[in-house]
């Protein structure tokens, strides 16, 4: 009896598509397709049971009892002389009617409680939370065997029981749908437009838990089935009428005489609750398949899995990136000792339909020891992926498809595979900042622990001196307390904190190459001036190269050397960071520029006074 | 505040002395105090920027405004009507006049709805007719800038900024006074930010609608903003005209917070630097001194 | 850790005594006459009455129930009406026959399900499609009839494992192996279908966390990352499917009982259950809860261990 058949994460993605459309998805869904006309097939023999089979499932003749297969009766007789095929058929109006039974008490016990231990929460979610527990706890078989004594053995009744102890999956499934939903923006939109609850609930959160009800129903309608034809096996049901579980228990007292006979009504369970399965299934593949909701946290303009499904239109891509002349000039530039030198760098993420979309398309830069690179550009230019390329961490589901990439002389990574150099300089030819303080640190694991591992595993420190220097590392970052931190969770510390840690952590293995991944954009702007303060205190003590990724020009001045500016996936200006800045030769490095709210004028001083005429509004 | 302005007109909305306990999960803790005892007006058509890091408070007032937070003491007057308190359905009657746009425009559209749904729901729930909802749907999509045939296609047809356009038009629908513009363009790249910020103020300029701005950024505050108050852990510690509070600020806090936004210019970003780190240290100084007075 | 310790220790014993008191009064409350079902028709009123007097009967529920649960804190759950033998003997000597199958079926389906999911997750490949495969069909087969086909292959046709019997693991170990192999199998099919799936869908979401691109970015080596940070953040939510299974294992043991004809508590619930033997029945539930209750606060712990988050909360 296992209820959590649905990972959470289904609930969310549903939101993202329409209803109308996700149902005809589905239906082109070939395993859907099947496990429907299967079930159909199945509720089609119980309806129409006696007219296809033309026998009566209760008529018993000894002269038959355990006629073979193929014969008079076409599955053969059981013991008794009654016709196989007749009593599946006839079997399944019981456990189809049964599984409908106690999938209504279910969900009718499990959505509404489930929509108002959500919406509402309270004293009735604690309470309604703490019976579903009590509920889940419940042997329910021995507890259904405790109710036959009492109430005997009528299918209603047991089913309904059943339905009711398969409920707290349907009332935790809606509640965690309702409550995900809830956090949503646009109920709170809502609440300002005026909607009552009775509407949110119905036009905003229903639709949402919908397509994850249907698939926990199936799944409860299979459990269902199979529950009841283990009570009716045990002899415990109802045994007047022809079952599936009834039929494997008498087939299983004459399994030395005819072993065959266990074989049809297990065939016909496992067809049933198979289909249900798969059609489940389906339509979670195909909820999940569906584009995923953009989650955008606060002030982060790109990640990974964002620019993957971008899909860029190249050319326009192309003819909007009109390459300055600066750019064409950049081999001449390269110095012989750079530390890092990226060549027509592309990256493509290969798409179903045989495609490929290509995010990052011939990039070439390079970084000198101890200089700072910024590479600026907005959401979708390529600038993480670009990073990503150089640390080797890009997703599964992309590669670098053309250009080469080589460190201090050395080609780390090419378009062909071959070589894959970038996992043994992580760690200790590159240092990663990631973007995200929080979700970039590991919950199970204390500050310090995450800090000795690589020091211990990289640098073959022992644990003592790994210890002595993660602890000097820390009070390098600002930490004040370097003991303590050392000893605390990810979650007992700030966002400013956790940042510092992994900057450390960066930091830990000597690196040469620090790749910083918009380190600052989720930070608050007093802690952001620090973190760059330290980063450059950093970059220049141990004379670093640096790659800085950001979207943001004042970070950008603050701390680069050099800025290359990319757009759409290209490169489109380089150059050193005061020229950029004064001369900006390419017309969308100008725009972003002039896109700064730095030089505009406070709007008091623009018009001194409040519009103070309403106009026509109202 | 002594504008000539704020001496002739009525506030339309009045905050005074609001604090908000959040509960804490776990079991006899105190409350979290959002906001201590904070106090603001807004005139009709004015925008008042609220500035802060995260956790000073600054969302909690707009949400405060819009009965979206647990207000435990103060009180809160529009236009002349004590908001303080109200039942659902009161709420729902200044649904009208009080609006929002949120910083997300990913979430703050119902990914399932078409965006003339989404235009529509304000209005139909006002009691608009749904042929006059039609024609308003199709004016708003004008208003701020988007094709009339937006109104069949999903959210995620659009990029954020134009999500954030829809927000607006939703926010905008029934015509309200005050609209409580929560972080709505730090989620959106640079070039969309700027465009979004002059259509809100063209907007107030064609409608004479007051907003409510809240945001962490400075700049951005500074240019849409006629006042400015800036937050700091729950409380607000400086109020004034957007020039003087963004340009020459009084209260250590805002100094600290001015110097350490980064100017987009490598030498005069230096420049700004020395001064912030000359700033800190006279700070650290007078923290000294005020120590040792004690 | 303490405090957490102990408000799950309370929270148990609530739960615990909160469905003891559910199913007396639910089965206390029935219509029919127990004394008359003890001595069958043929018995005078007079014999029913003295019957019902000896078991109590006669008195108030509300004296009933205290009674029943003043023994029962102190492990005496009176004796069955049927068999007059004390209930906690007869639990005591079919519980160990049922905990041999359900705690060797959990811990085979816990090892193998991690095995399977977690390299389904990291390889993805066939052994993805088979662990995904395998989900469906082991929802869909009915664990007693695996065990029916199971019976036919191995014993009646090959004869290579024994249909039925028990051999206590003090009396011979490897008999009383050779006997779990077939039950234990038949029941562990469908918890390690959807175990394992599982386990592949919470190691799938670990491995897309950002600290793992983090944790790699530092050099780390490949096994400690799967084995230290992926395994230990993917546990917690496997763990709680197995709390959920282990409950699911002792209904599914007691039809398994039925095929392979083992001592266990199978036979005594249904007995029970078909002659309304109250105090036998609720021993039974009573100990049944206190198992689960076990369980999960075994498996809370362990959450709780490995994520210290949980342990705020």
């Amino acid at each position: 009896m296992s209820e959590a058949l649905i990972p959470a994460g289904a609930v969310v993605a549903v939101a993202a598509t329409g209803r109308q459309k996700l149902y005809r998805r589905v239906l082109k869904n070939p395993m859907a397709v099947v496990s429907l006309v299967i079930l159909a097939l199945v509720v089609l023999s119980a309806v129409f049971a006696g007219q296809i089979t033309g026998w009566d499932p209760g008529r018993a003749d000894l002269n038959d009892a355990l006629a073979p297969p193929f014969g008079e009766h076409l599955l053969g007789a059981d013991a008794s002389g009654r016709d196989v095929l007749a009593r599946l058929f006839f079997g399944a109006r019981v456990s189809l009617i049964g599984a409908l039974i106690a999938l209504a008490t279910a969900l009718a016990i499990g959505i509404p409680t489930g929509l108002i231990a959500g919406y509402f929460q309270g004293w009735f979610d604690s309470l309604s939370s703490w019976f579903a527990s009590l509920l889940m706890a419940m042997p329910g078989l021995i507890v259904v065997l405790a109710l036959i004594s009492v109430i005997g053995p009528g299918m209603v009744g047991v089913m309904v029981t059943f339905g009711a102890l398969l409920s707290p999956g349907v009332f935790r499934l809606t509640r965690s749908g309702v409550v995900s939903v809830r956090r949503e923006l646009y109920i709170d939109a809502a609440k300002v437009s005026g909607l009552s609850d009775y509407r949110i609930i119905s036009r905003h959160v229903l639709g949402v838990i919908r397509a994850p009800l249907v698939i926990q129903a199936s799944m409860i309608a299979g459990i269902a089935i199979v529950l009841q034809a283990g009570l009716e096996f045990l002899g415990v049901g109802d045994s007047s009428t022809a079952s599936w579980g009834q039929m494997l228990s008498e087939a299983f007292s004459n399994i030395y005489v005819a072993p065959t006979m266990i074989l049809w009504p297990g065939l016909i369970i496992g067809l049933t609750v198979g289909s249900l399965a798969i059609f489940g299934a389906a339509l979670r593949d195909t909820v999940q398949g569906a584009e995923p909701v953009r989650r955008v946290r606060r002030r982060k303009p790109s990640s990974v899995e964002d620019t993957a499904t971008r899909r860029l239109d190249l050319s326009t891509a192309a003819t909007a990136a009109v390459v300055s002349p600066r750019n064409g000039g950049q081999e001449d530039l390269e110095p012989n000792d750079a530390l890092l030198v990226v060549r027509d760098l592309q990256v493509g993420y290969p798409q179903p339909d045989g495609s490929t979309t290509i995010v990052v398309d011939g990039v070439s830069l390079h970084v000198d020891r101890g200089e700072v690179l910024g590479l600026v550009g907005e959401s979708g230019s390529g600038k993480s992926q670009t990073a990503f390329s150089i640390l080797g961490l890009l997703p599964d589901t992309g590669a670098i498809i053309g250009g080469s990439i080589s460190f201090a002389g050395r080609t780390i990574a090419s378009a062909d595979g071959a070589a894959h150099g970038a996992a043994a300089l992580r760690g200790r030819q590159f240092g990663y900042i990631p973007q995200e303080p929080m979700s970039n640190l590991d919950p199970s694991f204390t500050l310090g622990f995450q800090l000795v591992e690589p020091m211990r595993q990289i640098l073959g420190l022992s644990r003592p001196a790994a210890k002595a220097k993660a602890l000097e590392l820390l009070d390098r970052v600002g930490i004040a307390d370097p003991r303590r931190t050392f000893d605390a969770y990810p979650h007992e510390v700030s966002g400013g904190m956790a940042q510092r840690v992994l900057i450390a952590g960066a930091v830990a293995c000597d690196p040469e190459l620090l790749i910083a991944d918009e380190p600052t954009t989720a930070l608050d702007v007093t802690v952001q001036a620090e973190v760059l303060d330290l980063l450059r205190g950093l970059q220049r003590e141990r004379s670093m190269g640096m790659i800085m990724v950001t979207h943001n020009f004042g970070v950008l001045a603050d701390i680069c050397d050099r800025v290359a500016v990319m757009q759409a996936g290209r490169l489109v200006e380089q150059a050193d960071a005061l020229e950029l800045f004064d001369d900006p030769h390419n017309p969308y490095t100008r725009m972003l520029l002039s896109s700064t709210l730095e030089n505009t004028e406070p709007r008091s001083a623009r018009s001194a006074q409040p519009v103070s005429s309403r106009g026509t509004a109202r | 505040m002594t504008d000539v302005a704020s001496v002739a007109e009525q506030p339309l909305l009045t905050i005074s002395g609001l604090e908000v306990e959040f509960p804490v999960k776990g079991w006899r803790r105190a409350p979290f105090k959002a906001l201590k005892g904070v106090s603001l007006d807004i005139l009709p058509g004015e925008t008042m920027g609220l500035v802060g890091e995260s956790g000073s408070g600054k969302t909690t007032i707009g949400r405060a405004v819009l009965g979206l937070a647990p207000i435990t003491g103060g009180s809160i007057t529009f236009d002349g009507r004590d908001t303080t308190r109200l039942s659902r359905a009161a709420r729902r009657a200044l649904s009208a006049d009080i609006q929002v746009v949120f910083q997300d425009p990913y979430t703050s559209l119902n990914p399932a709805m078409t965006i003339g749904d989404i235009l529509a729901e304000p209005l139909l729930t006002s009691g608009i007719a749904r042929v006059a909802a039609r024609d308003r749907i199709r004016e708003l999509l004008d208003l701020v800038n988007l094709p009339s045939d937006a109104a069949d296609r999903l959210p995620r047809e659009f990029s954020g900024g134009q999500r954030q356009r829809v927000a607006i038009a939703r926010a905008l629908a029934l015509r309200p006074r005050l609209v409580v513009c929560d972080e709505p363009v730090s989620a959106l790249d640079l070039s969309t930010q700027a465009r979004v910020l002059d259509l809100f103020i063209d907007i107030q300029e064609k409608t004479g609608v007051a907003y409510l701005f809240v945001s962490h950024d400075l700049s951005v505050v500074r240019h849409i903003s006629h006042r400015v108050a800036v937050m700091y852990r729950g409380e607000i510690v400086e109020t004034g005209d957007a020039a003087t509070v963004t340009g020459a600020p009084e209260h250590p806090y805002t100094q600290r917070l001015l110097m350490a936004a980064p100017v987009p210019h490598p030498t005069r970003q230096a420049a700004r630097r020395s001064e912030r780190h000359a700033l800190l240290a006279s700070q650290q100084v007078s923290d000294a001194a005020r120590e040792t007075v004690r | 850790m303490a405090i957490f310790l102990l408000r799950r220790l309370g929270a148990a014993v609530v739960l615990v005594f909160v469905i003891a008191t559910m199913t007396f009064l639910l089965m206390s409350m029935t219509g029919g006459d127990p004394a008359r079902n003890i001595l069958g028709d043929g018995a005078t009123v007079e014999q029913v009455a003295a019957k019902s007097a000896e078991l109590g009967l006669d008195q108030p529920l509300a004296v009933r129930y205290v009674d029943w649960l003043g023994a029962a804190i102190t492990g005496d759950f009176g004796r069955s009406w049927f068999t007059n033998e004390p209930v906690m003997t007869s639990l005591a000597n079919k519980f160990p026959v049922s905990l041999s199958v359900v705690v060797t079926a959990i811990l085979v389906t816990a090892l193998l399900s991690a095995v399977l999911g977690v390299t389904a997750a990291v390889k993805r490949g066939w052994i993805d499609r088979f662990v995904q495969m395998f989900a469906v069909l082991g929802f869909a087969l009915p664990n007693f009839w695996v065990a029916l086909i199971l019976v036919t292959v191995f014993a009646v046709n090959l004869k290579i494992l024994p249909a039925t019997g028990f051999v206590p693991f003090a009396t011979d170990p490897v008999r009383w192996l050779l006997g779990l192999i077939l039950p234990v199998g038949a029941l562990v099919v469908g918890t390690i279908a959807s175990t394992a799936q599982q386990v592949r869908g919470a190691t799938i979401d670990v491995l897309r966390q950002d600290y793992v691109r983090t944790l790699r970015s530092r050099g780390i080596s490949h096994r400690s990352l799967l084995f230290r940070h992926v395994l230990r953040n993917a546990a917690p939510p496997a763990l709680t499917v197995l709390s959920l299974q282990f409950v699911g294992l002792l209904g599914g043991a007691i039809i398994i009982e039925k095929i392979f004809a083992l001592p266990g508590i199978g036979s005594l619930a249904v007995n029970a259950t078909l002659q309304g033997d109250l105090p036998q029945i609720l021993g039974l539930v009573v100990v049944m809860v206190v198992l689960v209750v076990i369980v999960n606060l075994v498996i809370d712990l362990l959450t709780g261990w490995l994520n210290p988050k949980a342990r705020v909360s």
